[in-house]
């Protein structure tokens, strides 16, 4: 019988602080990118906190605030064999390197027929309003929708250290998103040494069979909540973590709606044009003739994301109930 | 007629390699643009005319290892870092036997083996790529250097301006290679550029910046050499901007009459391969003989490379799925 792993309790934020550092430890080919990066300040959301004390301001590199000079180092430094990884502070500064990662980092590969990947890894972090419309945005569809990325994010401590190793480590360029509501509040028993998780697998997270509840990321408290209210009125909702959206574990996603026949898609992101258009049209088109119903949407409204308190575009748990309760009343 | 200097030493096989890369770079795109004029081939090439020396200079001083990010005006910079000619032209035709397996096209060559990285067809976005590269040569303690090359275009692009901040920053073994040919697809740089001093531009940054002659095989060798010889002495980037004038259209089919025809007869009669062909028989470094000889074998190269990649067969349909991910990442639209 093999030991458990040590762990410890950790939330998100020093989980992939912990990520990092042990893809450092392990392999001299890890550097990092970004602004503000390096100690004392260690990133602005301390995700980097230590690493530059620990193994060098040449390991660990702050940047001018020069996105497309961030992510076009990381990817010259993956043709020169390294494995990079680029840290943009919030993932709407990633219009700024838009033309590195899209035209570049996830084209190379195809366009030299396999010749010169660049398995870089550029993390970001998501959610909130308090900065206003400009740094907030979740963008995940664009990278979705742009072939040779994969495209990954995690909903809690461990999957956060697990997610961000394999993308380090992944020969394709990855983007992570980090959620600032998941980063520092909730905690989990981590392991403390080298975690790697398959990218590309889903999490079902509670079995159920009235209803499939498809999400990832901040939604996923959301969904949660939903499901103990679904269940004190007698409705058992399965819910499906995607933990990764690129590749899509679509898999998980009909064996699941196979069997509830209900499919509600739930995010932060834009609903119209969001990702949950897509897997709604996958359901659709998979398994037509055993739907009780269409595959609904909940994501945000199609506004820029609002400041005020008083306003919010975001699903709210009551959206997801009413979506629910919506599909159970079908004739 | 370029004047005899002290250059004039230089060795004989040194300027017969140079003025048969020369020679070759200039019927290869002849040879391309008479190809896409034709109809035969149906890619968007973009011609190198008028950069002759610039790149059989590049080529000189750089040692296989050293690294180099070319545009999609690719082809000097291909040959001057050994980039097979036969692998170019199946790749311009789209072909198996291209340096991409024909999914690249004309504006995505590479060879990783003889350091030529990569070229981009997003004018200025090379320049960044550059800076990891360089970091890397930095990190590896190698004294290889990386060499990233560009139209004068391309230094009104942000990403340009990013990158010469944090190479001279972080002290990178790199030389910012400016071909300048006077224009930005259909714009003259005096109409697209507040100042057209891009040298003095890029000094403002903190780094050496130098301007050649580009047309002057000689001057341009000097300036990349003691360039290169400096990156290797770990004094940090090097700017270069080799004033040349582009002698073609902006692509290979181009509409060309908006050029001043005094501006082009200026640029014609220093056209680099025939003017340097004159020096070397006038200087008596070849003979008229080894000149024609020189001539004939860049004849053949390229007829060879043009015949080879016209056999070369397409892809098959297969290849459409392959090399997007490192592994086959099944999506649904495939099942």
């Amino acid at each position: 019988m093999l030991a458990e792993p040590k762990t410890e309790e950790m939330t998100s934020a020093v989980a992939m602080n912990s990520a990092l550092d042990c893809a450092m430890a392990a392999d001299p080919k890890v550097i990092l990118l970004g602004e503000d990066i390096a100690d004392p300040i260690g990133g602005v959301f301390k995700v980097s906190k230590g690493l530059s004390t620990k193994y060098g301001a040449h390991r660990v590199r702050a940047t001018p605030i020069s996105e497309q000079a961030i992510v076009g180092t990381a990817i010259g430094l993956s043709l020169a064999g390294y494995r990079p990884v680029a840290e943009i502070m919030f993932f709407d500064f990633i219009t700024v390197a838009m033309d590195q990662i899209v035209n570049h980092a996830t084209k190379l590969r195809y366009m030299s027929g396999g010749a010169t990947p660049a398995p870089i890894t550029v993390r970001t972090t998501v959610g909130g309003s308090r900065f206003g419309a400009q740094h907030a945005q979740s963008l995940e569809a664009w990278f979705m929708h742009t072939p040779g990325i994969k495209v990954v994010m995690p909903s809690n401590p461990v999957d956060a250290k697990g997610l961000l190793t394999s993308c380090i480590f992944d020969d394709d360029p990855c983007l992570f998103i980090e959620h600032l509501n998941l980063a520092y509040s909730s905690k989990a028993e981590v392991p403390v040494d080298d975690l790697r998780m398959p990218l590309g697998k889903a999490n079902v997270l509670t079995a159920g069979g009235d209803v499939t509840l498809i999400t990832y990321g901040a939604t996923v408290p959301l969904v949660r909540a939903a499901a103990e209210t679904l269940a004190g009125q007698g409705i058992s909702a399965e819910i499906i973590d995607l933990r990764t959206l690129m590749p899509l574990d679509l898999d998980t996603v009909f064996e699941s709606v196979s069997k509830t026949r209900r499919a509600v898609v739930v995010h932060e992101a834009t609903q119209f044009m969001g990702p949950g258009a897509e897997i709604g049209a996958q359901i659709h088109e998979q398994l037509f003739g055993e739907l009780l119903g269409p595959v609904l949407r909940v994501g945000a409204r199609f506004t820029p994301v609002p400041f005020s308190p008083g306003l919010s575009n975001a699903p709210s748990t009551e959206r997801i109930l009413t979506a629910v309760h919506s599909l159970l009343d079908q004739p | 007629m370029i004047a005899p200097t002290t250059e004039a030493l230089l060795d004989r096989e040194a300027s017969e390699r140079m003025y048969e890369l020369m020679l070759t770079t200039k019927l290869a795109d002849d040879q391309a643009r008479e190809e896409t004029k034709a109809g035969r081939l149906q890619a968007a090439f973009y011609p190198v005319r008028g950069l002759e020396a610039v790149c059989a200079a590049l080529g000189e001083v750089l040692r296989p290892d050293d690294q180099l990010v070319s545009t999609y005006r690719n082809l000097g910079d291909a040959l001057a870092k050994g980039v097979s000619l036969r692998a170019i032209m199946a790749e311009l035709y789209g072909r198996i036997d291209g340096v991409s397996k024909g999914k690249g096209g004309a504006m995505h060559l590479h060879d990783t083996a003889v350091g030529f990285m990569t070229t981009t067809g997003i004018v200025g976005s090379g320049l960044p790529i550059a800076l990891g590269l360089g970091l890397g040569a930095q990190l590896d303690g190698s004294d290889r250097a990386v060499v990233v090359t560009f139209g004068d275009g391309a230094t009104s692009i942000g990403a340009a301006h990013e990158a010469l901040n944090l190479a001279v920053l972080w002290r990178l073994p790199i030389l910012f290679l400016c071909q300048n040919n006077q224009w930005g697809e259909h714009t003259p740089i005096a109409e697209y550029a507040g100042s057209t001093d891009l040298r003095a531009r890029v000094e403002a940054y903190g780094m050496p910046a130098h301007r050649v002659d580009g047309f002057d095989l000689f001057a341009t060798l000097r300036c990349l050499r003691d360039a290169v010889a400096s990156l290797r002495a770990g004094r940090g980037p090097v700017f270069v901007e080799a004033m040349t004038y582009r002698l073609t259209g902006h692509t290979g089919t181009a509409d060309f009459s908006y050029v001043p025809a005094d501006e082009l007869a200026a640029a014609m009669a220093r056209d680099p391969a025939p003017v340097f062909r004159s020096w070397l028989v006038e200087s008596g470094t070849l003979t008229q003989g080894e000149a024609d000889e020189v001539e004939h074998r860049a004849e053949q190269a390229v007829a060879d490379a043009f015949a080879f990649a016209q056999a070369s067969p397409l892809p098959g349909p297969a290849e459409l799925w392959t090399d997007v991910f490192a592994t086959d990442v099944v999506t649904w639209e495939e099942r």
